[in-house]
């Protein structure tokens, strides 16, 4: 399949702003790698991303952790490279590498200038099959990882308690489990679960190559399958099938005392629909609720309420994220003013979000917002890596290229009915978690 | 459009020489400003730094350029804090305003469509802000919780610690945030002072990067600046380094150790400021590769990463750095650092050298991708003192620096006398003599 697409065409309905983003362009090799390729050759540079469909919400249970442990794994020996070398190479080049893991992907990606891709599309098959562990490289990263889990979560009460919050929003679905892994399951990880893993998931047609800069498809199609078309795919590869949500009857409420904060911090997620291949108006119409009620410092309706009117918070913020394979979430918060009491201030909040649900949004907020959005392609454009994450993101969720083209002129498209029928929705306190973050003062 | 990636061709096969792209722009007005036009997205960012920042504070006034910086959004000329937002949002524009050490910046983007009435509103921000009294008490408020915050956060603590042991009673030695009470102090005055102190023509550099011509830039500049004081507060002088061997333990309840370390740097106009910065790639520098990742990470997982960088501000020079490790582990991460540190002072092998030099000039012009970050970096050199051609010549005096410079610069800077290490946590193990 070959899909040739300039986004510009796109934007026919409002010609006042150009787009510049340059083509897209996508094709899937015979042992069942997709590709897309994305042109802008304003800089002889170009970024590799090999994004694989497996992330902490596809781990065996008891294994949390396994996923992002496997991502620093990726960086050890294969039959070719010794432990470390795949960086040394791409610093040789004067390239930047790193990867990342989340719940629903994993993702290894190398900045380069844009001659350079040949070595590095070497170097990336080389490890999708031919990784050599040992036991003592598995226990050492363990180590690094469990560093990490201290520096990233043990170390900042904030991230424990989004962890918990998190763990209760999602009664059923492996969405709750920390990406970086339960420090208990992390000690437990062996080389074992770690290649089993591994000869599953990391293969050809398993992942998505997304390669972005100042190449051609021509080149990139004929580099890729030198490269990476001799690799094998998994036969039998597992359906990603996760265990879903009952429906959700009772509101959770948690409270976490740490004598490491200093002020109480309100943060209520709510279950949300998410992006859907070919259904995204839902999803859309969540970002503008997402804005109309704390996108702004200043503007939105939580600031106006809580930090203008009758303030009765330091900060608010609202935001929704539905970029996920199988269920996303609406977040609101606060941290309130130093002297309210906690009860004080999220009666406020609710009578906030009681009001909008009755009156709809202000229509110039709204203007403004979907002026903004608009704007925003604009300015993406100048960020061939974060176009570049656009697609590993969606591809890796269920949505498909043409969903991620459509996705602007979907949030165009979206009026103020629509997002008082998702808030509505969404908005539902038995579907959420509230949870307040006090200080040890506060435990009395 | 090809030249402002000049500095990549020095990389290829084949070295192109191609035209500088970087104008050198100077308004009417006499206003200086770098430019790199790129028709190509239709918007400009702009970069604006105005040196000093919170060093500027008067004395008893710790907090007021802080705070001062962070109400320039909060209302302006006839608009209060809601209508300057509403309108800003509805031209889809972007300000962000920062306060540092060393400067206030500004960052802007603008679409091209809008972009005069864009400009005229920034203008408004910079010459006439508010400061309406509920805009003070709220943003006074926020100030305030990030003070309360930072005080429970370990390497906010490692940081200030370290800055209060090296700068003695120079600015650079109290965070430019304030205290609690020197910011609850401050009046609307204290503010105003604040703003004619900083923000001033004698002191401004300017980088634009986009859908702008050097006449469009021009005439924007002397509207957007030309309603400033022709001159600011005077900069504090040379911070007199006051550092000495040894471990500071600041008892804090985390499960993992902060480190940080810090010993005098070296001027960056000094004749062997790039042998000391290859050298520092080495020890501790961006790759998985540099000393410091391979002995405390890769060879014995005792923390997720470890750096170190030369920091260059405007009245101090220090080589420092930073890592975390488990409260068990800290005595042994920190006799690694030790050992790498007299390590260092021995100088490099020629692999090593050759690794660093090759990252460092291939790295160097990956850097420059995207309006905004060229913008960036343009602002920076201009603040460094850079000659404008000096992304072109950059890589050439990496690729200079010998073995033998390493070895001389390595003797002179590398003092583990004079490093002085902060462990903030619970740590074991560790020895506090120097």
């Amino acid at each position: 399949m070959r899909n040739t697409v300039t986004a510009a065409l796109l934007w026919s309905a409002s010609a006042t702003f150009a787009l510049a983003e340059g083509p897209v362009t996508d094709f899937t090799l015979d042992n069942g790698l997709q590709v897309v390729v994305i042109e802008d050759h304003r800089a002889p540079v170009a970024v590799q991303m090999m994004w694989y469909k497996i992330g902490a919400a596809d781990e065996p249970q008891g294994h949390s952790g396994i996923a992002h442990f496997f991502e620093h794994l990726m960086f050890k020996a294969t039959n070719d490279l010794k432990p470390g070398e795949f960086s040394d190479i791409v610093e040789a080049q004067g390239g930047n590498d790193n990867a990342f893991t989340s719940w629903d992907q994993t993702a290894y990606f190398q900045r380069v200038a844009a001659d350079r891709l040949d070595l590095m599309m070497t170097i990336e098959a080389d490890r999708m099959r031919d990784l050599q562990l040992t036991d003592d490289v598995v226990a050492t990263e363990r180590n690094v990882i469990l560093e990490e889990r201290n520096q990233r979560t043990d170390s900042d009460p904030s991230s424990l308690f989004m962890e918990q919050l998190r763990a209760a929003q999602f009664l059923n679905h492996p969405y709750g489990v920390p990406i970086i892994g339960w420090r208990q399951e992390i000690e437990g990880l062996g080389r074992a679960e770690a290649e089993d893993f591994y000869r599953t998931y990391y293969a050809p047609n398993n992942a998505i190559l997304i390669v972005a800069g100042d190449v051609t498809p021509d080149a990139v199609r004929a580099m890729a399958e030198k490269h990476y078309g001799p690799l094998t795919p998994t036969a039998n590869l597992p359906v990603r099938k996760r265990p879903q949500e009952p429906p959700q009857l009772a509101e959770r409420r948690l409270t976490m005392h740490d004598k490491r904060v200093s002020e109480p911090f309100m943060m209520r997620t709510y279950l949300a629909p998410n992006r859907r291949t070919g259904d995204q108006k839902t999803a859309a119409a969540l970002v503008y609720l997402g804005e109309l009620l704390g996108g702004s410092g200043t503007t939105s309706l939580l600031a106006r309420k809580l930090q203008f009117e009758d303030p009765k918070a330091v900060y608010s913020y609202a935001y929704y994220d539905g970029t996920a394979l199988d269920y996303g979430q609406f977040t609101i918060g606060m941290v309130p003013l130093p002297g309210v009491k906690p009860e004080e201030a999220e009666a406020e909040l609710d009578g906030v979000l009681k009001d909008f649900l009755a009156t709809g949004p202000d229509p110039a907020a709204f203007a403004r917002i979907r002026t903004q959005l608009h704007a925003s392609e604009i300015y993406a454009a100048d960020d061939v890596d974060g176009l570049a994450r656009r697609y590993g993101d969606a591809l890796t969720t269920g949505l498909t290229v043409a969903d991620v083209q459509a996705w602007p002129e979907v949030l165009q498209s979206v009026t103020p009915e629509d997002v008082m029928e998702a808030a509505r929705q969404v908005l539902d306190r038995r579907h959420s978690v509230t949870g307040w973050l006090l200080t040890e003062e506060d435990a009395q | 459009m090809i030249g402002r990636f000049l500095a990549l061709f020095l990389l290829l096969a084949t070295p192109l020489r191609a035209e500088i792209a970087i104008q050198d722009v100077t308004s009417p007005g006499g206003l200086k400003a770098w430019l790199v036009e790129d028709h190509s997205i239709p918007f400009t960012a702009l970069e604006i730094r105005f040196r000093g920042g919170t060093s500027l504070d008067a004395p008893g006034k710790r907090g007021a350029v802080n705070l001062m910086t962070g109400l320039l959004e909060e209302g302006a000329a006839e608009m209060n804090a809601q209508k300057f937002a509403e309108t800003r949002d509805g031209l889809a524009a972007e300000f962000r305003f920062d306060s540092s050490k060393d400067d206030v910046a500004v960052s802007a983007r603008m679409l091209t469509e809008n972009r005069t009435q864009a400009a005229e509103l920034l203008r408004l921000a910079l010459t006439r802000p508010r400061f309406d009294a509920d805009a003070v008490e709220r943003v006074r408020g926020q100030v305030l919780s990030i003070i309360r915050s930072n005080a429970k956060d370990p390497s906010a603590i490692a940081g200030r610690t370290l800055d209060g042991i090296a700068f003695g009673d120079h600015p650079y030695a109290s965070s430019g945030d304030g205290t609690e009470d020197s910011v609850q102090a401050l009046t609307r005055d204290d503010i105003l002072t604040a703003h004619t102190a900083a923000l001033a023509r004698d002191r401004v550099y300017v980088a634009a990067v986009g859908d702008i011509t050097p006449e469009q830039l021009g005439a924007l500049l002397d509207h957007l600046l030309g309603g400033l004081p022709e001159t600011g507060a005077p900069l504090p002088g040379a911070a007199r380094l006051d550092l000495t061997g040894g471990v500071t333990v600041v008892d804090f309840p985390t499960p993992q150790a902060v480190v940080s370390f810090a010993q005098p740097g070296l001027e960056r106009d000094d004749p062997d400021y790039f042998a000391a910065f290859v050298l520092n790639e080495i020890v501790g520098g961006e790759r998985f590769g540099s000393r410091l990742m391979r002995e405390l990470r890769e060879k014995r997982g005792l923390t997720y990463g470890a750096r170190s960088y030369l920091i260059d501000y405007d009245h101090a020079d220090l080589l420092a750095g930073q890592f975390a490790t488990d409260n068990k582990t800290a005595g042994q991460a920190v006799d690694v650092l030790r050992a790498e540190w007299a390590r260092a002072a021995e100088g490099v092998t020629a692999e090593e050298l050759a690794a660093a030099k090759t990252y460092l000039t291939g790295a160097y012009p990956l850097r420059f991708d995207g309006n905004g970050p060229i913008a960036r970096i343009l602002v920076g050199m201009q603040m460094t003192g850079l000659p404008i051609d000096y992304s072109a010549t950059r890589n050439q005096k990496i690729e200079a620096v010998t073995l033998d410079d390493i070895r001389r610069v390595a003797r002179r800077l590398i003092r583990s006398d004079q490093l002085r290490i902060v462990v903030v946590g619970q740590p074991e193990g560790l020895s506090t003599a120097p």
